[in-house]
């Protein structure tokens, strides 16, 4: 327990990483250290699909199907048992996205603050249309429910980044700032 | 000190930090008076911490409002099989934003909270589930843990009580129904966060079967205040049915929104006027959303009530997560509920023919409301598959989506009509 990180915060985030490596191990090094000590926090190994799935998608960026199975058999879980539970869960990307998933929160406190703007905004500066991704496979902009930050509108959270209180006019520097 | 916000009015007890750097750290934590509460509370047997929680009154704010310390001493005694307790930390109803700034402010008031009722209901692990989306409150959050390990806060033999505790950080993957807290438990376990039928509750059989408690991060953070200052003292505010202060989440059209901590029997009006500002130069407030999306509209002139439980349930609404949506002149009421409803149709988890077929069906009929499409017959329509979604499901996210459009209708019906007859929007944008 002296090495690495605590077994109690080594669960996976479910955002990507701006690095990030689709052919990545499952799991080697930290990340296998970190897969052993979230199977020690629970009283069976099925609890630990969330936060495993969690880790292969910040390793990997998304999840395919391969990475979904290989977390199964890790967790002794049929693969399509993994796969109905990974597809419930809205952060989990189940098709490649951009190197910045960015995410605008046109839940009803950031819609009735000017959500629309930054998601029109997001589009026309990255020539995209919403879920795809742009030409040069830098952004994926998709409208997201609610970020829990309502009193700080429009709330956008790009890959494990958040940003409160973006506007329309904000848009560019934000673009400007990930580059 | 506060975040972004501070009104003389307030009474901070666990907003008192809030916007304080110094005081996210343990050490900051602690010498501003932080885990001083657990020395008293150790000398003391579960079963008399649970009674001073009960006789402090305080209520559940995740929602429901169910009595804390009622719920705690449901969990058995015996301690054959593990107790465990389950910190609801998913917020994620549309305008509520308050369990974020706690733990990204003061962390370790929650990390406290949750050691007292976990030695309360005699649990050894405890869990934070925390939604995923919140990255930047996870890394404090983590930290804290960290260090009240390090500390000997968390772990064995508890500052030298003889205590142990396990706490874990467990984020969620985007489900708004994983806060449901059925569906948090099946969440917990790897599953799909399906709300699950009750009986059996969840102080019965909940976490992998064994008895579980499930709390609000707010809930849970006052607690410590509670147990060093003792029931009368939380008492003095609020009202018997509902004591104490609360943290009310308000966004929409106001000029200061935010945070605002306020005893409950504050007036709901003053709240929105003299804290928040009112709305933005030369706006008129239409509506306001007391509680979060799932609980009835109000118009400005049934705002004049308090912030109590039963206050707001008697002006006609639900104080709920204490999430509060003010809309003024310039909204489009047709549009703002089928924002919220959209919401609902996305989360419902599917189970339930009356929620899955009937949120889908009120987001229909309300694009084309909003479109100008619309029918005469869509109203009454609107309200035939509203009423059959209420009490009718295994769990409430149904009659939540229900609720803003039948209340609205009831209330703004000229605007509906306006849509439906002239395909226009009377709001004043
Ligand atoms: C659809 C739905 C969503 C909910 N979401 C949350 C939530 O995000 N956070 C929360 O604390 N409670 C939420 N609740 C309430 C929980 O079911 C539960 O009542 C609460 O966590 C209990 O804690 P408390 O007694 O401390 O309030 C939700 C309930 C429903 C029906
Ligand atoms: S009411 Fe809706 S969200 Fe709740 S269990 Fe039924 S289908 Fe799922
Ligand atoms: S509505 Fe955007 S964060 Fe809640």
């Amino acid at each position: 327990m002296s090495d690495g990180m605590h077994p109690a915060i080594v669960s996976g985030q479910p955002s990507q990483s701006d690095e990030n490596n689709p052919d990545a191990p499952l799991f080697e090094g930290e990340y296998k250290d970190r897969f052993d000590k979230i199977l020690s926090r629970y009283p069976d190994k099925r609890a630990a699909l969330l936060p495993v799935l969690s880790m292969a998608q910040e390793l990997r960026g998304w999840l395919s199907p391969e990475t979904i199975g290989r977390v199964a058999e890790l967790l002794d879980l049929t693969s399509a048992y993994a796969r109905s539970v990974a597809s419930f869960y809205t952060m989990y990307q189940l098709h490649p996205v951009g190197k910045y998933l960015i995410q605008v929160c046109t839940g009803i406190g950031c819609d009735l603050c000017g959500a629309e703007g930054v998601v029109e905004g997001l589009l026309e500066a990255t020539k995209t249309r919403i879920g795809e991704t742009s030409e040069d496979g830098k952004y994926t902009i998709v409208e997201v429910e609610c970020l829990g930050g309502c009193g700080f509108p429009a709330m956008v959270q790009v890959n494990d980044k958040i940003y409160e209180n973006v506007q329309a006019k904000d848009v560019e520097g934000l673009l400007k700032e990930l580059d | 000190m506060a975040y972004p916000y501070a009104h003389p009015r307030e009474v901070r007890v666990l907003s008192k930090y809030f916007g304080d750097k110094d005081a996210i750290g343990i050490d900051g934590w602690i010498e501003r008076g932080g885990y001083t509460a657990l020395k008293g509370v150790f000398e003391k047997s579960p079963d008399e911490v649970i009674e001073v929680v009960k006789e402090s009154g305080l209520r559940g704010r995740g929602g429901a409002g169910f009595p804390a310390g009622l719920k705690w001493s449901f969990m058995p005694k015996d301690g054959d099989r593990p107790n465990y307790l389950a910190c609801n930390a998913d917020e994620s109803e549309p305008g509520t934003f308050k369990d974020r700034e706690i733990m990204r402010w003061t962390p370790h008031q929650l990390i406290e909270g949750i050691i007292i009722c976990s030695y309360a209901i005699r649990a050894s692990h405890a869990y934070i589930y925390i939604r995923g989306e919140f990255v930047d409150v996870v890394r404090v959050l983590n930290g804290a843990v960290v260090e009240a390990y390090e500390r000997g806060y968390l772990g064995e033999n508890i500052q030298g009580s003889g205590f142990n505790l396990d706490l874990t950080v467990h984020l969620g993957a985007g489900a708004y129904i994983a806060g449901e807290e059925t569906g948090l438990l099946n969440s917990l376990e790897g599953r799909r966060a399906e709300p699950r039928i009750k009986p059996p509750f969840p102080a019965q059989q909940g976490a992998f079967g064994m008895p579980t408690t499930v709390n609000n991060v707010e809930t849970l953070a006052a607690v410590p205040h509670i147990m060093e200052n003792g029931a009368d003292w939380y008492r003095q505010w609020g009202t018997e049915k509902s004591p104490g202060t609360k943290l009310f989440s308000c966004c929409g059209h106001l000029q200061r929104p935010g945070n605002y901590e306020v005893p409950l029997d504050f007036s709901l009006k003053e709240l929105v006027f003299d804290l928040c500002g009112g709305p933005p130069e030369g706006r008129q407030l239409k509506a306001l959303i007391p509680g979060g999306s799932s609980v009835p509209i109000m118009t400005l002139d049934e705002i004049d009530c308090d912030c109590t439980y039963e206050g707001i349930e008697a002006a006609g609404s639900f104080l709920g997560s204490g999430g509060l949506i003010a809309m003024d002149d310039s909204t489009c009421i047709v549009h703002a509920v089928r924002k919220m409803v959209e919401f609902y149709a996305h989360e419902s988890c599917g189970q339930c023919t009356n929620c899955r077929e009937g949120t889908s069906w009120l987001a229909k009929i309300l694009r084309r409301i909003e479109r100008g499409d619309g029918r005469e017959e869509d109203l009454p329509l609107l309200l035939d598959v509203g009423s059959n979604m209420v009490g009718k499901t295994i769990c409430p996210l149904s009659d939540s989506a229900a609720v803003p459009v039948v209340s609205s209708i009831q209330k703004f019906e000229d605007e509906y009509l306006a849509h439906i007859r002239d395909g226009s929007c009377t709001a004043a944008r």
